[in-house]
């Protein structure tokens, strides 16, 4: 019992990461109407950044995580700038080879940078772990500041798109892009912000991601980034809760298939829990049902 | 002379265009041929000709999926796998049985071939239900599926029969003397080396043949007019669901007999990420795509240049995958864009001046 409860907290932990990648997925996805391939690839650049500030020129963590996230953000309104912009008429394919284009360009100036080889990440987290039930279990920091960072985001992100002018902005032009324009609100602008908080919220993930799991290559972010779609598309593509239930669950089966049924076909099992999932209910968890309009 | 004139001239747009797809296919043959006969071609080259071959068909047949069909599939490497690893076993099971190469390497291939086609109604049926993004994310799950079950299965001969297991070879439990063919992880090794070029060149000519009669026939407008539109597809009485999965499956088909290729070009057949795993699809679609979706000359040209340009690159070391990707970049917005779009006006406008002023 007390193992399941154990495998159970580590889902959560993974899963909090996930649903933290899968926050900047959806609002992206929700906006621009494009799957950002290169999110994946912002969290490891984030994780980088972080890696040479704190472990390499020796600044505190809370210092090097703040480096990381502006550093992100800038580079993410740089991508949106630089490759999205000009194709925001174009097919979907374009933007999604183009989104391929700019994850490939950014595994390769990490290469280029730090080398193929693994970093070995030291945790930011400085938190003592806890202990429960007479030693039996045990909490890591890196999981309570990894679950804490996940519902803080989760809640500020539905409060700011509730109730703030360019939260409201964002659900206006993801609903209808151009009556938001008609409106007055700023349809640049506010893809830029969204490209912003997305890959803010990327970094923040792949700094707890790697102090969690503490291996970095150029190639860490890939995976979670497909997991992290795959978790968005779970709850419902668009919907921030529906992102945050995604990721929790998607990181549950995983550690619990890892534990139960098998390391090499846990994967397996999460994308067949994701098929089973759209089949029976074909936007999602939480997504909207369209009409087709003939 | 002039009776083959007006032949020619007689033939339909469709029909020339066909043939110069296929004639290009014989005279790039028949160049390496010639290179290769010269001694010209070096050896990283050369071991490059039967990759090409596979990444043609894989974007050919891919182009079905995504230029005539519509639908975005990011699983094309798993059907891939699933012929690679049908083949390779046929093969090693029949090694002694059938000695005669050319025999055994044709039914490898009809096996690789049909087991993907099974594969890909089995997963058409439940995902062509899917549109757009959701089609995209679950067939890039089915692709990841197929590489992980085949990464834990042990099969395994010996007098009694085959023996399977998704543990380890000991829980296979052989007789003395059996034979472990697929190892989990460790994958099928010492399949023979049956691919050559000439057999990849065919394979192309074979592919080109399905899917250029397949979309000039009846059945191809049905899938293109579905494409177009679905709705209006449906009240003129096509049945949706049949011709999008008549797709879907040649489409898995032509892709296993890829991968009848590449088992057979290699010893070791195991199922890695790099090889079955998404990004082998992306790399394809993007063959697809920048050869211009539903142009079937396109998705062979883009195959080979964009196989060939890292190894041309090879001399940038470190940078060459950057360069690929700012490449990859650039040809983008500059077709997709209006700004490029404008440019590329700007240019034919150019040309077409300099050549009334010539007259």
């Amino acid at each position: 019992m007390i193992g399941f409860i154990s495998y159970l907290v580590n889902g959560i932990s993974l899963g909090s990461v996930y649903a933290i990648i899968a926050l900047g997925y959806t609002m992206v996805y929700g906006i621009a109407k494009m799957l950002n391939f290169a999110h994946g690839d912002v969290i490891m650049i984030g994780a980088f950044v972080v890696f040479s500030t704190v472990s390499g020129a020796g600044l505190p963590p809370v210092i090097g995580v703040l480096i990381s996230v502006v550093a992100c953000t800038l580079l993410g309104m740089a991508i949106e700038r630089i490759a999205y912009k000009p194709l925001r008429k174009a097919s979907k394919l374009a933007v999604l080879i183009t989104a391929i284009g700019v994850s490939y360009f950014l595994q390769n100036v990490a290469l280029l940078i730090y080398g193929a080889n693994t970093k070995s990440f030291t945790s930011v987290v400085t938190i003592e772990p806890l202990t429960l039930a007479d030693g039996a279990l045990v909490i890591s920091g890196e999981t309570i500041v990894t679950v804490a960072a996940c519902i803080i985001i989760m809640i500020g992100l539905m409060t700011f798109m509730k109730y703030s002018k360019s939260g409201r902005a964002m659900l206006a032009v993801s609903e209808d892009s151009g009556a938001a324009q008609l409106m007055g609100v700023n349809v640049n602008s506010t893809i830029a912000l969204t490209f912003a908080i997305g890959s803010a919220l990327a970094a923040i993930a792949g700094v707890l991601l790697c102090s969690s799991y503490p291996s970095l290559t150029p190639y860490t972010g890939s995976m979670p980034g497909i997991k992290a779609f795959v978790a968005a598309v779970f709850g419902g593509i668009g919907s921030i809760p529906g992102a945050f239930i995604g990721g929790i669950l998607l990181g549950v089966i995983e550690i619990l298939g890892k534990a139960y049924v098998s390391s090499q076909l846990a994967d397996a099992i999460v994308f067949a829990v994701l098929i089973i999932v759209l089949l029976v209910k074909p936007t999602g968890l939480l997504g909207k049902q369209i009409q087709e309009k003939v | 002379m002039n009776g083959m004139k007006t032949k020619t001239h007689n033939l339909s747009r469709t029909t020339k265009s066909n043939i110069i797809t296929y004639g290009i296919v014989v005279a790039a043959y028949i160049i390496v041929e010639i290179f290769l006969r010269a001694g010209m071609v070096s050896s990283l080259l050369e071991g490059l000709l039967v990759p090409l071959c596979m990444y043609v068909i894989l974007a050919v047949s891919l182009n079905l999926t995504v230029g005539i069909s519509g639908e975005l599939s990011l699983g094309h490497a798993g059907f891939m796998c699933v012929g690679a690893f049908s083949s390779a076993f046929f093969s090693r099971c029949m090694e002694e049985m059938i000695p005669a190469a050319g025999i055994r390497f044709t039914l490898a291939i009809l096996i690789g071939t049909v087991f993907a086609a099974l594969f890909g109604i089995l997963i058409g049926v439940p995902v062509l239900r899917l549109k757009g993004d959701y089609l995209a994310i679950v067939t890039l799950a089915f692709g990841e599926i197929i590489k992980n079950v085949v990464n834990v299965i042990y099969l395994g001969r010996d007098s009694r029969g085959f023996h399977i297991s998704t543990k380890d070879s000991i829980s296979l439990g052989l007789e003395q003397g059996g034979d472990v063919i697929i190892k989990g992880p460790q994958g099928i090794t010492g399949t023979p080396n049956d691919s050559t070029f000439l057999i990849g060149v065919v394979l192309i000519l074979i592919t080109l043949f399905i899917v250029i009669n397949l979309i000039n026939s009846r059945t191809g407008r049905a899938i293109m007019a579905i494409r177009d539109n679905r709705i209006a597809a449906e009240s003129i009485g096509i049945n949706v669901t049949k011709y999008k999965l008549l797709a879907f499956s040649v489409s898995a088909a032509l892709a296993g007999t890829a991968g009848v290729l590449y088992a057979h070009n290699l010893s070791t057949l195991q199922a890695q990420p790099k090889n079955f795993g998404y990004n082998m699809s992306i790399t394809i679609l993007v063959f697809v795509v920048l050869g211009g979706i539903g142009n079937i000359r396109g998705s062979m040209i883009a195959a080979v240049v964009l196989t060939l340009l890292p190894e041309l690159l090879r001399g940038l070391n470190d940078y060459r995958m950057l360069i690929y990707a700012v490449i990859l970049i650039a040809t983008m917005i500059f077709t997709s864009s209006p700004g490029g779009q404008e440019i590329q006006e700007r240019i034919k406008l150019f040309f077409e001046r300099k050549k009334t002023k010539e007259a």
